[in-house]
């Protein structure tokens, strides 16, 4: 891509994709360790990723501020255009990602882990998908690459299905054994979390497609 | 590109033009359509041959002696360049603003009655009295000016002189109003005026505007034209032009990486 003759606009187009990435690598990281806190029921891990989401919401702002400053002062066009606004739409539904990270180390604390319920192993399972999508959309973001942007979608089915089971498996236990009802619950909504980081990264790649190519990504490429 | 962007009526109609100045070629095969619905705006960057192709369409370059027009133009379907054109009479149906306000050094009132009194355009003082009223108001200049129409018209301020050029043009009664960069001259509160103006004359004139403004471009035209190096490069919509262009070269000058 040429550089643009306003030198310091492609410094601030870079510092947006910077904002952007770094926001994305901290999501990527509270999935993570919400998941591992979880697995391992580390209480202070979980905090520590309930703390750090304020991290991401202050990124967000910025990446808005700096998002805002571009439109007013550069007046950005085509591709350019279509950079800010989907570096926008993207901070935005990145820290939605962050919270549901937050939220799963919330439940930390909460799960009564004296009967074990082995749909838990899955989870572990389903955040490394889920993570996955989310590692790649960024890459493919950064690299405007449509291509890898499709097969993070094609991967959404993977976390629907492991979701599905998960829900049928938490269903069977609470019916089994009411007295797992409340932690498996809590696993319900865990494995909901993680379901929607795999809609939201799927979001995520239909944006780069837009940033892209300035097309909405079609009904077929999403599902197929 | 030579595909002109498809139209339902073409007001003109330019198919494979050619210009060149002595032995320099200055527009390259260019085709393309402009109608009565929609603001056409040019853009390019300077020596691309945005206002070059503007004169062919009321035989402006005809005014310079090394400059040769081939192709073909046609205004409603007739060509303009046929030897029994009448250049004059041309040129009151396709009129012109440029970008220096150019009143005549004469009264507000005589710089609108000029032309169609000339054209034959008026029946009596009453008549002529009626089309410069209605000129101004449709220059949205007549509350401005109704009390002092014997001022000359070159002590009114920059803008006011544009949209006293812009009703000198509508005066005459034209079907195409041709704009050559018509607010590079003006501040931004007139200009915001002129590009009312032209909102306000879409439909009523088909309206073709070179200018070096992108955002100009944006705000006041429905299709835009992009120029470079004498050949059209790109034609479409301009909401597409500016979100998504198809061509590179588009893409790269308004982003403002051209050069």
């Amino acid at each position: 891509m040429n550089e643009h003759t306003v030198k310091v606009f492609d410094d601030e187009l870079g510092q947006l994709r910077g904002l952007v990435a770094q926001m994305g690598g901290l999501a990527e990281e509270a999935i993570e360790s919400a998941v591992e806190a979880l697995v391992r029921g580390d209480l202070a891990a979980a905090v520590r990723v309930v703390e750090g989401d304020r991290r991401i919401d202050a990124l967000e702002g910025e990446v808005e501020r700096l998002a805002v400053q571009l439109i007013a002062l550069r007046a950005p066009m085509a591709d350019d255009l279509r950079e800010v606004l989907t570096g926008m739409k993207f901070a935005n539904t990145l820290e939605r990602v962050a919270d549901h990270a937050k939220n799963i180390a919330k439940r930390v604390g909460e799960i009564d882990r004296s009967v074990p319920i082995e749909p838990m192993s899955v989870l572990p399972a389903m955040a490394t998908v889920a993570g996955e999508m989310l590692h790649d959309v960024l890459d493919a973001f950064a690299a405007r690459d449509v291509e890898a942007a499709k097969r993070v979608c094609e991967r959404d089915r993977a976390v629907d299905d492991l979701y599905n089971s998960i829900f049928r498996a938490l269903v069977t236990f609470m019916m089994e054994n009411p007295k797992s009802i409340s932690q498996a619950a809590h696993l319900l909504f865990i494995a909901k979390n993680l379901e929607r980081i795999g809609d939201q990264a799927t979001n995520l790649a239909e944006m780069v497609h837009y940033a892209a190519t300035g097309e909405r990504m079609g009904e077929r490429e999403r599902v197929s | 590109m030579h595909a002109p962007a498809p139209t339902a009526s073409p007001k003109m109609s330019a198919r494979h033009v050619n210009v060149f100045y002595g032995r320099k070629q200055a527009i390259d095969d260019v085709s393309i359509d402009v109608d009565m619905e929609n603001v056409t705006a040019f853009i390019g960057p300077s020596g691309c041959g945005k206002s070059t192709f503007l004169r062919t369409l009321n035989r402006m370059n005809d005014t310079i002696a090394t400059a040769r027009v081939d192709g073909e133009i046609r205004l409603d379907g007739e060509d303009i360049y046929a030897s029994d054109m009448d250049v004059v009479q041309l040129r009151a149906r396709v009129g012109m603003v440029f970008q220096k306000p150019n009143p005549f050094p004469k009264s507000i009132y005589e710089n609108v009655a000029y032309g169609p009194r000339i054209h034959g355009l008026a029946a009596s003082k009453a008549d002529l009295d009626r089309i410069v009223e209605q000129s101004l108001t449709r220059a949205g200049l007549w509350g401005e000016v109704k009390d002092r129409l014997n001022d000359s018209g070159t002590a009114l301020s920059g803008g006011q002189q544009q949209r006293l050029c812009i009703a000198r043009a509508i005066a005459v009664d034209p079907e195409v109003i041709l704009m050559d960069e018509p607010c590079s001259a003006l501040d931004p509160i007139a200009t915001a005026k002129i590009e009312e103006l032209i909102h306000e004359l879409r439909g009523k004139y088909a309206i073709v505007i070179v200018t070096h403004n992108m955002q100009q471009a944006a705000r006041v035209s429905q299709r835009t034209a992009f120029f470079h190096l004498g050949t059209l490069v790109e034609y479409g919509v301009t909401s597409e032009i500016f979100t998504n262009p198809r061509q590179e070269r588009t893409k790269d000058y308004i982003t403002g990486r051209y050069g």
